[in-house]
């Protein structure tokens, strides 16, 4: 049904894969994401489209393995299919001229801040963007984003590329030394960096957006495991985000409600790992 | 005596030996054994069973008889109830089948003490239970799925085409129904797999999946086509559904199914579920079965479900075959007041579930790391009637106490699902977001457009939604073949 037509490997556990879901790439729009399940009795994971392409009815998606579900993702090859791919869902970023725009990406997050600042560019924003790896060679779609940034920044942890730090270092450097008048600051990638990203422009009260990545289910605001708390008020992060001022969202609670599974997740790795080598 | 009037007069001899027979409850697995595992709770009829049940009923010569008042789709119930007797088993499933498709459902769902057993005139003597009509309904229904052939026919050209957006009871009926009539028919179902709170709700103990699944076959083998992963308002809207992908009407049937949550501190914390998730994750996810699915579910020591109606039971039920030792019910106003169908709060007794009244949580307490581990509650006593009717639970000062629990599950119902609603325009909501339909014929503000089930309604039952299927699918015939709006 959802064959995998294409994949490679981007280095740090991260691959891509293009999917063919037709309905979903004539539809999707910045900041949406699916749900896939890889196979008939498994679970249901939240993956944000990076790419769409409406000619040959593709979606790209980024994946960072981390657990049993992506494991089995990254051992899937081209032709195989995907069980389930539903999507668009969650509501598209906010994508119109606001001035200029910082758009920052982590880790697999550089994927989904590609289309938002594509969009924002193409709607005359100056888009400085920011990415950030480990190491230079790590350093996930760099010529992307350049294509569709006004400027690119990178920080690099071993100083081997750009900056060496963290991509709030560089920040705070266009915020403070170059005194950068910000419109507006898109933060995506993992809840440590999107928090700290928020804390730093709280003070300069420059508005923030960041994509929140709760446990999901059914992504349609049924289940309401994917709730945050966002001025204090449950939200469901699949039909009234993922997107949220960051400056208003319990970072904290998120990051707890992340670990809840944490022990079953790792015991049914485990056992996929054990049975998968000794197969 | 009052009801005598309803007796069939030429058949007064039998009368009062019918009157004789005790009601037979089905066999059923042991509480203790039960408690532990998925399997369907109740065995069903034998068929010397059913036949001694079909002879409790009095053959009621009323021009309708009281219990066909009582079924909201108005099922010929004196009609199968004697093919019942006279045991032909298949001949009585296919009478229920004229007006009801799915009565293997019903017949374990329906709460049958608030609609046709409440007015069985042999319930309403004093002393003499109720004819189990939906007990007899279910026995007839796995007879012909087990032993009969159930191949439907179906008429027409197929030229015309109708969406029907939700595959739960209201969205099948529809289905079926509009197919029969020879439409050619597309269900769009947002999740992976179809029948809505049938399949994430009403657990494995209750309704088998087999039965759904056998179902939806049937549609399937008459010419439904089903779409699932298709989430309308968002894969596609109902305005590209009517103009761009050439249907000519569209059935919106999504459910009341968005969470309510109880807004007090602490329910952000883990272990802390609505009822949807709880379900969701061990019914349509299997997580009861975990060497074999992967989505997880914990279990602990003490569950606490907030809530009284189907729901909550399915909810604390789950929860003590999941593994917790101590799952309990408690609720803010008192026994009367459940909604829950009779048998469900019976069968959780029976399973040792402690049911406790006149509680209101008040907050959650977590630990470090924010998992639940206690629940502050207050106790009430009853006021005066609210707008429900029923006495409103008034707080008392000073009874605050902390219960140490591992879970606590939300079950105090739903609000309607924002997707359609807010995707469609032209269509007109109530106040509460529920699609604005005409009773009768489930005709919303838009044109070709229509809607039924507990989108329309809030939160009700199966066979409601199914009836509203019902009209639904035979307004949309006119409408198909007329054209007049
Ligand atoms: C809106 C959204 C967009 C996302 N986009 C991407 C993306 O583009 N690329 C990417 O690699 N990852 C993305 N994620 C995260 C991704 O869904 C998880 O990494 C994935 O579910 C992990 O599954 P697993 O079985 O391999 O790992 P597990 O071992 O099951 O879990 C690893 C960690 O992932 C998180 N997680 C587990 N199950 C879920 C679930 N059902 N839903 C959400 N998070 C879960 C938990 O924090 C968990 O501790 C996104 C999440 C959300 C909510
Ligand atoms: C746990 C539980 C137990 C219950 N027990 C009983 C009982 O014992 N007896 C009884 O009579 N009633 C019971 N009920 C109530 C009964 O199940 C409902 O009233 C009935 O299912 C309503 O039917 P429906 O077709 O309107 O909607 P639903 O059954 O809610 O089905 C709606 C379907 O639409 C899909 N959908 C939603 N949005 C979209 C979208 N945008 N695009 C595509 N698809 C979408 C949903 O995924 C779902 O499959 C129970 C309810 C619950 C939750
Ligand atoms: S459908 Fe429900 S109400 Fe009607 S006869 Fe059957 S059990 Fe009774
Ligand atoms: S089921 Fe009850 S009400 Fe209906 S015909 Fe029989 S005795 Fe009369
Ligand atoms: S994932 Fe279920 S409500 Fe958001």
């Amino acid at each position: 049904m959802y064959e995998i037509v294409g994949r490679k490997s981007m280095g740090e556990g991260i691959d891509l894969y293009n999917i063919l879901a037709p309905d979903i790439a004539s539809k999707a729009l910045p900041g949406q994401f699916i749900i896939l399940r890889v196979h008939e009795k498994g679970e249901r994971i939240p993956i944000t489209i990076a790419k769409t392409d409406k000619n040959d009815g593709t979606i790209t998606i980024l994946v960072q393995t981390l657990g049993k579900t992506t494991h089995i993702l990254s051992e899937s090859n081209i032709g195989d299919n995907l069980a389930d791919v539903v999507g668009p869902l969650g509501v598209p970023t906010e994508i119109e001229q606001f001035g200029t725009v910082v758009c920052i990406g982590g880790g697999f997050g550089i994927a989904a801040i590609y289309p938002i600042a594509k969009g924002l560019k193409e709607s005359g924003n100056k888009v400085i963007s920011i990415i950030g790896a480990r190491s230079k060679n790590l350093l996930l779609m760099e010529d992307e984003m350049r294509s569709v940034s006004t400027e690119l920044l990178i920080a690099t942890n071993d100083g081997s590329y750009g900056t060496k730090g963290i991509v709030t270092d560089v920040l705070k450097e266009l915020i403070y030394d170059k005194k950068e008048s910000i419109n507006r600051v898109i933060a995506i990638g993992p809840v440590i960096m999107m928090k700290a990203v928020s804390d730093l422009t709280r003070d300069k009260s420059i508005k923030t957006i960041v994509s929140l990545n709760p446990i999901m289910i059914d992504g349609t605001g049924m289940c309401g495991a994917c709730r945050v708390l966002v001025d204090g008020k449950t939200k469901f992060a699949c039909v009234d985000g993922p997107d949220f001022d960051g400056h208003k969202v319990d970072f904290d609670n998120l990051m707890n409600r992340l670990k809840f599974y944490k022990e079953e997740e790792r015991a049914s790795y485990e056992c996929h790992t054990k049975e998968h080598h000794h197969s | 005596m009052d009801e005598d009037k309803n007796l069939n007069k030429d058949n007064i001899l039998d009368i009062k030996a019918r009157l004789k027979i005790k009601r037979h409850e089905m066999a059923s697995q042991l509480p203790e054994e039960r408690k532990r595992n998925f399997k369907e709770v109740p065995y069903g009829y034998s068929p010397e069973e059913a036949i001694e049940e079909a002879k409790r009923c009095i053959q009621c010569k009323s021009e309708v008889p009281e219990c066909v008042k009582g079924c909201p789709v108005n099922i010929d119930i004196l009609g199968f109830i004697n093919l019942i007797e006279k045991g032909d088993f298949l001949a009585a499933a296919k009478k229920i089948k004229e007006t009801n498709s799915l009565p293997a459902i019903c017949g374990r769902v329906c709460p049958q003490e608030d609609q046709c057993e409440k007015l069985c005139v042999v319930g309403r003597r004093k002393d003499t239970p109720s004819v189990a009509i939906g007990n007899l309904e279910r026995f007839a229904a796995d007879y012909e799925a087990k032993y009969g052939d159930i191949h439907i026919t179906v008429k027409g050209d197929k030229s015309k085409k109708v969406a029907v957006v939700g595959g739960g009871p209201a969205g099948l009926t529809v289905a079926g129904d509009l197919c029969k009539m020879g439409y050619s028919v597309s269900i769009f179902e947002g999740l992976h797999e179809i029948g809505g709170v049938l399949m994430y709700g009403i657990p494995e103990f209750r309704l088998p999946k087999e039965i759904l699944l056998r179902e939806l076959k049937v549609l399937e083998d008459m010419g439904v086509e089903i779409f699932t992963n298709a989430v309308v308002g968002k894969t596609f809207t109902i305005d590209e559904l009517l103009e761009k992908k050439g249907y000519d009407a569209v059935f919106i049937g999504t459910g009341a199914g968005t969470p309510k949550f109880l807004n007090i501190p602490g329910e952000e914390l883990n272990g802390v579920y609505s009822a949807n998730e709880f379900l969701t994750r061990v019914n349509l996810m299997r997580a009861y079965n975990q060497s074999e699915y992967d989505t997880p579910i914990k279990c602990g020591r003490t569950l606490v479900v907030f809530g009284a109606g189907n729901t909550a039971m399915d909810a604390v039920r789950t929860g003590l075959r999941l593994g917790y030792e101590d799952a309990r019910i408690f609720y803010r106003r008192s026994r009367k007041e459940m909604t829950a169908r009779l048998e469900e709060v019976h069968h959780a007794e029976e399973e040792g579930i402690k049911f406790e009244f006149l509680i209101n949580p008040v907050r959650f307490i977590g630990d470090e790391n924010q998992n639940v581990v206690g629940v502050e509650c207050q106790r009430m006593e009853l006021g005066e009637p609210d707008e429900s009717g029923r006495r409103r639970p008034i707080p008392i000062k000073g009874s605050e106490f902390v219960t140490n629990i591992d879970a606590a599950v939300i079950a105090i119902g739903t609000n309607a699902n924002p997707i359609v609603p807010n995707s469609t325009p032209g269509m007109d909501l109530n106040k509460w977001g529920y699609i604005v339909a005409d009773e009768n014929t489930g005709r919303t503000t838009k044109k070709g457009v229509f809607a039924g089930g507990d989108i329309v309604t809030g939160a009700a039952t199966v066979i409601l939604a199914m009836g509203a299927g019902k009209k639904a699918a035979v307004s949309i015939d006119e409408y198909l073949r007329t054209g007049t709006w």
